[in-house]
């Protein structure tokens, strides 16, 4: 078994806010994150496929497919956006758009795709929003 | 669901790799210039990841904020700008990285308020590093 990742860039806003809850109790939770003006990240989104090479051409997954599905499904949609006002997961104070949860998001959002071309199924989603935080998700339940 | 959430501190700190065990010819072949009786530096990097559901209202495993107040109070007041050498987890124990990754491990394992601890990773230069789990 092979494991293969992709990364890619984003750029997007968001803040954190639970609608459930006072404005006191938001700041407190989530401190400067709260601020409701929002503020931006340069995220990078790694996709990590497993499977075994093809016998013929080597590759776990063509590299170019993974780049157009992965800008297609996910960059499409969150890239130059504010989270939580237009995108579909996390708009309307459905989920806090954490890396956490981003995480969930673009695996829910890969991996129909990425496990029906029938090669490699998608095995980790790890989402960085600064070089010193990260998230991941492994599809575990 | 279950995610994973990983943070990066820096700490600098030096050390010397000597055991009083073995002699000054085995000492200098074991560890070659990491043996200087001096010691040296390094500019480390400590990658803490906790894994656990994911909180329904927060959406979080665990606060950052909360794990960044107990790694600086645990880890990073205990051993930056320090000699790894002199603190008391390196009495009996060489401050290699591996045994640094391990000794930082058990300082944060039972001490987070969400999540568990599932691996420390130890980066000592840009290109060596080393992983503790907790085995």
């Amino acid at each position: 078994m092979i494991f293969l990742t992709r990364r890619a860039t984003f750029s997007a806003s968001h803040y954190y806010w639970n609608e459930a809850w006072s404005a006191a109790q938001n700041e407190q939770v989530f401190g400067k994150c709260a601020n409701r003006n929002g503020h931006g990240h340069n995220y990078t989104l790694e996709v990590t496929v497993a499977g075994e090479p093809d016998p013929v051409t080597g590759f776990v997954v063509d590299l170019k497919w993974l780049k157009d599905v992965m800008e297609r499904e996910v960059l499409a949609a969150y890239d130059h956006r504010h989270l939580n006002l237009e995108v579909e997961e996390f708009k309307a104070g459905k989920l806090v758009p954490t890396s956490e949860n981003i995480a969930i998001a673009a695996w829910k959002r890969l991996e129909p795709k990425v496990n029906a071309a029938g090669g490699a199924q998608l095995n980790r989603i790890r989402v960085y929003e600064t070089p010193e935080i990260f998230a991941e998700y492994r599809g575990e339940a | 669901m279950k995610s994973y959430f990983g943070r990066r501190y820096t700490l600098s700190a030096s050390h010397r790799l000597h055991v009083d065990a073995l002699t000054v010819e085995e000492n200098r072949a074991a560890y070659g210039k990491c043996n200087n009786p001096h010691g040296h530096g390094h500019n480390y990097v400590i990658e803490v990841v906790v894994t656990g559901e994911v909180d329904q209202d927060t959406g979080m495993v665990i606060n950052l904020a909360d794990l960044d107040e107990i790694v600086e109070e645990r880890v990073l007041e205990r051993f930056d700008h320090k000699n790894l050498n002199l603190d008391t987890a390196f009495t009996n124990r060489v401050p290699t990285t591996e045994n640094f990754s391990r000794v930082v491990f058990g300082l944060l394992k039972d001490m987070l308020p969400k999540g568990e601890l599932e691996h420390v990773r130890v980066e000592e230069t840009e290109n060596n590093f080393f992983e503790c789990y907790g085995d």
